[in-house]
């Protein structure tokens, strides 16, 4: 279905139609919500707040944006509200400056030093392949989600548009409102910091 | 060893794979990536668990509201409806 004939079904009070946007979008817009506000239940609260919003404007949505972007934008909205009431409020530079504070891919002890004389920044402890036999178990999975959970919340948000849910670039920082470049890098930390995660998990295990 | 490896290091190249994978590096940067992982065993295994990141952060469940709020929307959706 394409925009017009969602926003269509929508104003003539579909349900169905409106069912399948939700459990399309509920899980992005937790994860965004999220960036804003501390808890899990009030991110929820949130995503509800949200569809209300979505239901109440629909008739006058003028379509300027994607439904998708203009259904983010609204909950950005809702959530930052939240989050101020809550007096949390998000570093402005996590997402707009998200280099401003250097973060190393990969703990800098496993490179051998700069001024190595023959090898300098080559690998000291060179990361080994893993096990495939135990990549799928259940325990790898919960190590990955642990590792997603623990991530700065805009970091988490990024990498569960682009690579939990399967958005494309250009979706995801439209609906986080970031650039192309600070996406690509919030995206490389979270995947850094994720790989990092499992290979210590698979390697000590081993 | 060949000039262009020892042009980026590995401590360089790891901070570059988002760029690669994303197709986001100019071709100079990405012929010197290529290059190295050429001729690096490491990096090749980094990039390459990078990659089985994110296949199996592909097959992760999203999160998803509790059935309680999303009931609660249902019922909001009907008294929506029904005004």
């Amino acid at each position: 279905m394409d925009d017009a004939a969602v926003i269509a079904a929508l104003r003539a009070r579909d349900e169905r139609v409106f069912e399948e946007l939700m459990r399309m979008y509920n899980a992005s817009l937790l994860r965004v919500a999220q960036i804003y506000v501390a808890s899990r239940a009030v991110a929820e609260e949130v995503v509800q707040e949200t569809w209300i919003g979505v239901l109440n404007g629909i008739d006058r949505f003028e379509g300027r944006s994607s439904l998708k972007t203009w259904i983010f934008r609204i909950l950005t909205n809702i959530a930052k509200t939240r989050g101020q009431r809550e007096g949390r409020t998000v570093p402005f530079s996590a997402l707009e400056r998200p280099d401003a504070v250097p973060e190393a891919a990969v703990d800098p002890d496993r490179f051998l030093s700069p001024d190595h004389e023959r090898w300098p920044g080559h690998w000291a402890t060179k990361p080994e392949p893993w096990p495939e036999e135990r990549l799928l178990a259940t325990e790898t999975r919960e190590v990955l989600e642990r590792a997603i959970e623990e991530l700065p919340p805009v970091q988490r948000a990024v990498i569960s548009l682009r690579d939990v849910e399967g958005w494309s670039s250009e979706e995801t920082r439209n609906a986080l409102g970031v650039s192309e470049t600070n996406q690509r890098v919030l995206l490389h930390r979270a995947r850094s910091k994720v790989r990092q995660a499992l290979e210590g998990y698979l390697m000590e295990a081993r | 060893m060949s000039a262009s490896i020892e042009q980026l290091s590995c401590q360089e190249l790891v901070e570059l794979v988002t760029d690669y994978l994303e197709g986001a590096l100019p071709e100079a940067e990405r012929n010197s990536f290529l290059h190295h992982i050429e001729g690096c065993t490491g990096c090749r295994e980094y990039v390459s668990q990078m990659r089985e990141t994110i296949a199996l952060t592909g097959r992760l469940t999203p999160a998803d509201l509790s059935p309680e709020a999303e009931a609660a929307l249902l019922a909001a959706f009907r008294d929506w409806k029904s005004r």
